[in-house]
């Protein structure tokens, strides 16, 4: 009996293999071995063209003494620490409004997840056309209202909010949408039991929703931080990282580094900061997730 | 229930939907701008004197200019193939490395799967400049499978694969196994047929990736015949500058065709989530 078990067993790992085998290579290729190469770049100085020098751990160094690399890394962790709350508080609003009877619940449903279809250089070029100063819807409506206009394209904090609620209006969608699937899964039963112990609806949504939803949250927050993290399109083609860095982040930094000054070496060693951030994180919550998995 | 609270229920009804439609019209507002600007005359929205916030007749001129000065049609084109390219090959890749991790016993299984996941946390600009020599080294700078082949395996599907196929008994897949079926028989006729809703999720994410991807394909495409819409937007906007009128007619081409996929197969979209036990 162990003899054909070992076999079948043995089999069953060389299906595996070659089930995985597609995803991997490609994975290998494309992904780990750059990202070895992007560690060896790092510990360069190179322009891209030619041989590069060794310089060690000189680009690490000089991370340190750049004052727009911590204004980046102040950016990204600001822009998610407001992004990623404001986005997901929408999204279960709504998902939750959108959940109970409503008329033309559908419509209204295609009409909050729209934003998610629509491409990050869209919306950064929407955003363009609302934000832009002298011409944008928003100046333009503040104006009508005898409200005064606002420079979000040269002063420093309105830009970052600029990009911050482009952002959200971006997101929310998705995150409306994965809640809403979360709620589908939820049985009626304890919001009867609820309601017979005589909650209001908003006992009900924080002792019963809320809770139940803790798996849909969790994964959320690891979507949107990561995402957060990862923001570019929207950033490069709205405000460019500007003015004078004030919406600058990390990704959007080491971009110019790479490709437009044409330091990879630096570049490399700001994307390796940023990927050792987003591993500590994720690290964090699988951690967190699973003292949780066994406290339930 | 008492006529009191069935009134009360109509009450809270009428209210959540004011909400909604409240939410819903500040959602909807940019994507309203970006279609009057494109369909009224040289910024006649966006000029001097009193704000109007409609045009004052609709007009297709921007469109004509784009489509005269740039070639739209060859750039849709390159979206549709590439991103058809890389939906299918994300979605079977995904697929069948899920099923792996989801049924399958095999050592290094664990070690295996922690590494796609960190390749999910990893932003692809943290690699752009080694993928960029890595895809020049191969000869495929400037082709479309440069563009292709680093998007044809994503973590996130392997993982909501390997989530959703968690959820299949094992005992068809051991029956099917005592009925002497291969493993790729197994696949074929048990897993394939109760995977719809995650092929759904899987498609549907696929399209939406590539359809809008942008930091990648900026770096590996060169000639601006192979540019896909997401490239020919930015390079048109940094042509025509401030025409706006002809920048969101473009922007409306790049988003109209996904933004249909996607109303279609939202219904799907949710389902296929909910089944996914991500919740």
């Amino acid at each position: 009996m162990a003899r054909p078990r070992r076999a079948g067993a043995r089999k069953e790992a060389a299906a595996a293999y070659a089930f995985i085998a597609p995803n991997y290579l490609l994975l290998l290729i494309f992904v780990l071995i750059p990202l070895v190469g992007a560690l060896l770049v790092s510990l360069q100085r190179t322009d891209g063209f030619g041989e590069g020098t060794f310089t060690g751990l000189d680009n690490y160094a000089r991370l340190a003494s750049d004052p727009l690399f911590w204004r980046s890394l102040a950016n990204t962790v600001v822009f998610t620490l407001i992004v990623t709350p404001v986005s997901m508080a929408i999204g279960l609003f709504s998902a939750v409004m959108l959940n109970a009877a409503l008329p033309a619940r559908g419509v209204l449903r295609s009409l909050l997840i729209l934003p998610m279809a629509v491409s990050g250089v869209a919306t950064g070029l929407i955003g363009v056309l609302i934000f832009d100063q002298n011409s944008g819807a928003l100046n333009r409506i503040a104006e009508v209202l005898g409200l005064p206009s606002v420079d979000w394209q040269s002063q420093p904090i309105p830009a970052f909010a600029s990009i911050v609620i482009a952002t959200v209006w971006w997101r929310t969608g998705f995150n409306m949408l994965i809640y809403l699937a979360g709620l589908q899964g939820l049985g009626p039963d304890l919001y009867e039991a609820a309601r017979l112990d005589g909650a209001n609806a908003l006992q009900r949504f924080f002792a019963v929703t809320v809770p139940l939803l803790g798996p849909t949250t969790f994964f959320l927050t690891v979507l949107n931080v990561i995402y957060s993290f990862q923001v570019f399109d929207l950033v490069f083609v709205l405000t460019g990282g500007g003015p004078g860095g004030a919406t600058s982040v990390l990704v959007t930094y080491a971009y110019e580094t790479g490709f437009v000054t044409r330091d990879q070496g630096y570049a490399a060693a700001i994307g390796m900061v940023l990927f050792v951030f987003a591993l500590v994180f994720a690290a964090a919550q699988w951690r967190a997730s699973r003292t949780r998995d066994l406290v339930e | 229930m008492s006529a009191r609270t069935r009134l009360s229920a109509r009450g809270a009804t009428a209210a959540r939907t004011v909400v909604v439609l409240v939410i819903g019209l500040v959602t909807i507002s940019p994507l309203y701008w970006m279609v009057a600007v494109a369909f009224s005359t040289r910024s006649e929205l966006l000029g001097g004197g009193e704000f109007r916030p409609w045009p004052r007749e609709v007009t297709l001129d921007n469109f004509v200019r784009v489509f005269e000065s740039f070639p739209v049609a060859t750039w849709f084109g390159n979206s549709v193939a590439i991103s058809l390219v890389v939906t299918a090959l994300s979605t079977i890749t995904s697929l069948l490395a899920g099923y792996a991790f989801a049924q399958l016993r095999f050592p290094g299984s664990t070690v295996l799967f922690f590494i796609a996941l960190a390749t999910l946390v990893l932003p692809v600009q943290v690699i752009i400049v080694s993928l960029f020599r890595l895809i020049t080294g191969l000869g495929l700078y400037g082709t479309y499978w440069g563009v292709i082949l680093p998007s044809a395996a994503t973590a996130f599907g392997l993982f909501l694969a390997r989530q959703f196929m968690l959820g299949i008994p094992r005992e068809l897949i051991e029956a099917a196994r005592l009925d002497g079926a291969t493993h790729l028989q197994t696949f074929r006729r048990i897993i394939l047929p109760m995977s719809r809703p995650l092929i759904a999720v899987l498609v549907f994410m696929g399209l939406l990736q590539s359809w809008n991807d942008f930091a990648w394909p900026l770096i590996a495409l060169r000639d601006n015949e192979l540019f896909t819409l997401p490239i020919g937007l930015l390079f048109l906007q940094g042509q025509a500058g401030s025409d706006y009128g002809a920048t969101m007619a473009f922007a409306l081409v790049n988003v109209v065709p996904i933004a249909l996929v996607f109303l279609f197969f939202q219904r799907y979209f949710i389902a296929g989530f909910a089944r996914s036990g991500i919740r």
